[in-house]
């Protein structure tokens, strides 16, 4: 056996020896293929390289995350006051750093059946904003006593967790406005009841993080903003769009002008489920004993005890501005911080109720546009609360138009005079965006791979990249924190709400009235 | 083609695992250094864009996993780093399989991890009925695809190898007549 080992090791050894020119050749022969490959691949690089240098000699602008300027200079704590905590209420709450200990059950829960679901680390790691709740007020008892808990649940931890005592539940705003030991409000209440709040919270020296719109009547807005003004406090509309990365890039591609003239924006709402058409549960412990009626109705008209209407608010014009104070408002908040659009010279509204024929008094289809002539520019709002079918976010110039998401993309115009050039030497492809941003990604990458695109387009490389979810609403919130501490001005103030409250007033009043409804400018009045 | 039994190397094994030695005619070796020659360009390739591209991660391919290895390569995908692992094998492993491939060097190594990255892509889209995947397919497939037959062309490169007769192999060990 050994032997013939060594046998075959021999023959080996002489093989080897006996390597004839012939073998050499043999054993080299596909080296010129991997010669071939790499002067290819050397051809493709420089090409790729050429079409990208030639696109961003036009377009001059990073792929790096925006720097969005953080307002934080001392870290004084900051002693908070919770009105409303119905749906909007417990979200904004736990942004904040209070979760109801039965929703960290629930994360803990879908983590552990889940182990992608990474909500519950996420919401763990979720930064600490050095604030306290001292007192919470809600018209239903039960939305109250939730507040308490989520408040008292400065540990983020889940129904057997250590809990501080239970902030004081007040029963009126007004009560909570009067105390001592607290410095700001969230306010997340009905829109009938904004405006009101917000003026009582600034007379009383609050500071104010109000749910949008930021009123519910026209004559309400101007007394919120002098309320605003003359006591000086720091006032943030919740907005929370504003601090979405793309929306920063978006502005910087704007401002160095790769759409050309911008004529058209068309932005849309595509709901299709009871939820997102405000037809909200019903707590089975509502009742006239445990809500308070009367403070609900407060400036509204007066009406029988409705657990519909005090759950579904939204649906009925008594307490609610319907699409265009709901819906609209984000996507003219978003236009507005992009594009510096102000108040709108005119607008109309058509639409109707034509699939929610709940008793709802607002419509479920509605269309608003307005026109801005000063800016050569239209805007048109179109949503629907009965069809699922997205139409996105676009801004139209005449050289490139932009779509715009957590992602946004710019693609050529094939009639672009500024383009033309390259679309005619193949350089630039119209089908193709000519800049995409994508968030977390590392440099600008003017040639995209379409799988890249559809994946993005998805969102997939949005939430996951770098393993870490953004929470726009957190960071709002942090803003306005850090704005009182450094009495700044936050995104979203009191001039951007008031431009938000009157272009929606304007777009309702258009529907109700079935006009043309325009903005006098010089008499700050609507006509 | 015609097989010749060359030695016996182990009577008590009988003639199932005999050292079998391929004899090919010059048309069949050519086009058999063809096909281990344009798979191997194909795995470069695909190495080097995700190399040079420095946006390159395997995340959405890997979220968009249907299957029963989905769970699988889900889990890879949401960890950063398991990710940046598998983002490390899969770009140099491509790159070096496919220089295996061409040059014929240790290529019975480049075969065996090609079919195994091979079955990894497939088992994690595979084109089953009723799976529907977020990334476009060039395509019509139903439970074969492209990646499948590559595989199965690396498993008939594996048992008609070539690189002792072409390639490097034949320095290393030596060639085979």
């Amino acid at each position: 056996m050994s032997e013939n080992i060594e046998n075959i090791n021999n023959q080996k050894e002489e093989k080897n020896k006996n390597l004839s020119r012939r073998d050499v050749l043999k054993s080299l022969a596909t080296v010129p293929v991997v010669g071939a490959f790499f002067y290819g691949l050397y051809k493709k690089k420089q090409y790729d390289k050429f079409l990208k240098n030639s696109i961003l000699e036009e377009i001059k602008i990073s792929g790096e995350a925006p720097v969005i300027p953080i307002t934080s200079p001392d870290s004084k704590q900051i002693r908070l006051g919770l009105i409303g905590f119905g749906i909007r209420g417990p979200y904004l709450a736990r942004s904040a750093g209070f979760a109801h200990p039965e929703y960290i059950d629930s994360l803990q829960k879908s983590a552990m059946e889940n182990s992608n679901d990474k909500r519950y680390r996420d919401y763990l790691e979720q930064e600490d904003l050095n604030v306290v709740v001292n007192g919470v007020c809600d018209v239903f008892d039960i939305h109250a006593e939730n507040a308490q808990k989520a408040a008292a649940n400065i540990n983020r931890e889940g129904k057997d967790g250590k809990m501080t005592a239970f902030p004081k539940r007040y029963k009126t705003y007004k009560e909570l406005l009067a105390a001592d030991d607290i410095d700001a409000v969230i306010i997340a209440t009905p829109d009938h009841w904004h405006g009101p709040m917000t003026i009582a919270a600034a007379k009383a020296g609050k500071h104010v993080y109000c749910e949008k719109p930021l009123t519910w009547t026209v004559p309400e807005t101007y007394e919120v903003v002098k309320a605003v003004k003359e006591n000086n406090i720091v006032f943030q509309l919740g907005h929370q769009g504003r601090q979405t990365e793309s929306y920063f890039k978006a502005k910087e591609a704007i401002e160095k002008n790769l759409l050309g003239k911008i004529n058209l924006i068309e932005v849309t709402t595509n709901r299709n489920d009871p939820n997102g058409a405000w037809v909200y549960p019903i707590n089975p412990e509502a009742n006239p004993k445990t809500i308070d009626w009367q403070q609900f109705i407060g400036q509204a008209p007066q009406h029988d005890f409705s657990l519909e209407r005090f759950f579904r608010w939204r649906c009925w014009w008594d307490y609610s501005t319907g699409l265009s104070g709901d819906l609209l408002t984000h996507e003219y908040d978003a236009m507005n911080q992009i594009l510096d659009l102000g108040i709108p010279n005119s607008a109309v509204s058509s639409g109707g109720i034509y699939y929610f024929k709940d008793g709802r008094t607002v419509p479920d289809v509605l269309h608003t546009v307005f026109e801005y002539p000063d800016k050569d520019l239209t805007m048109m709002y179109s949503a629907t609360l009965a069809s699922n079918k997205h139409r996105g976010r676009v801004i139209m110039g005449h050289d490139a138009y932009m779509e715009l998401g957590n992602t946004m993309n710019i693609y050529a115009d094939r009639g672009s005079d500024h383009y033309r050039e390259k679309i005619n030497q193949g350089i630039i492809d119209p089908d193709l965006p000519i800049y995409s941003f994508v968030p977390g990604r590392k440099e600008v990458d003017a040639i995209t791979s379409p799988t890249e695109q559809y994946f993005a387009g998805r969102g997939l490389l949005y939430t996951y990249r770098g393993g870490k979810r953004v929470n726009t609403t957190h960071l709002h919130i942090k803003e306005w924190l850090g704005s009182i501490r450094g009495n700044q001005k936050p995104s979203c103030n009191i001039d951007e709400a008031f431009d938000e409250a009157i272009t929606a007033h304007m777009g309702t009043i258009a529907f109700k009235e079935n006009r043309k409804v325009f903005w006098d400018a010089s008499n700050q009045q609507i006509i | 083609m015609q097989i010749v039994k060359k030695e016996i190397r182990n009577k008590k094994r009988g003639t199932r695992n005999m050292k079998k030695t391929l004899q090919y005619s010059n048309a069949q070796l050519s086009m058999l250094v063809v096909l281990r020659v344009s798979i191997g360009w194909h795995f470069l390739y695909e190495g080097f864009v995700k190399l040079l591209n420095p946006n390159w991660s395997s995340v959405g391919y890997l979220l968009d996993s249907e299957g029963f290895l989905s769970g699988f390569f889900e889990t890879i995908a949401s960890d950063p780093n398991s990710l940046a692992v598998a983002d490390f094998l899969n770009m140099w492993g491509l790159i070096a399989i496919g220089l295996g491939l061409m040059l014929g060097c240790l290529s019975r190594i480049a075969i065996i991890s090609g079919i195994t990255l091979l079955a990894f892509y497939y088992l994690s889209h595979p084109p089953f009925i009723g799976f529907k995947y977020a990334m476009p397919t060039e395509g019509s497939y139903l439970i074969v695809n492209k990646i499948l037959i590559e595989l199965f062309a690396l498993v008939v490169l594996y048992l008609f190898p070539s690189s002792r007769q072409i390639g490097f192999d034949r320095l290393i060990f030596g060639p085979k007549s």
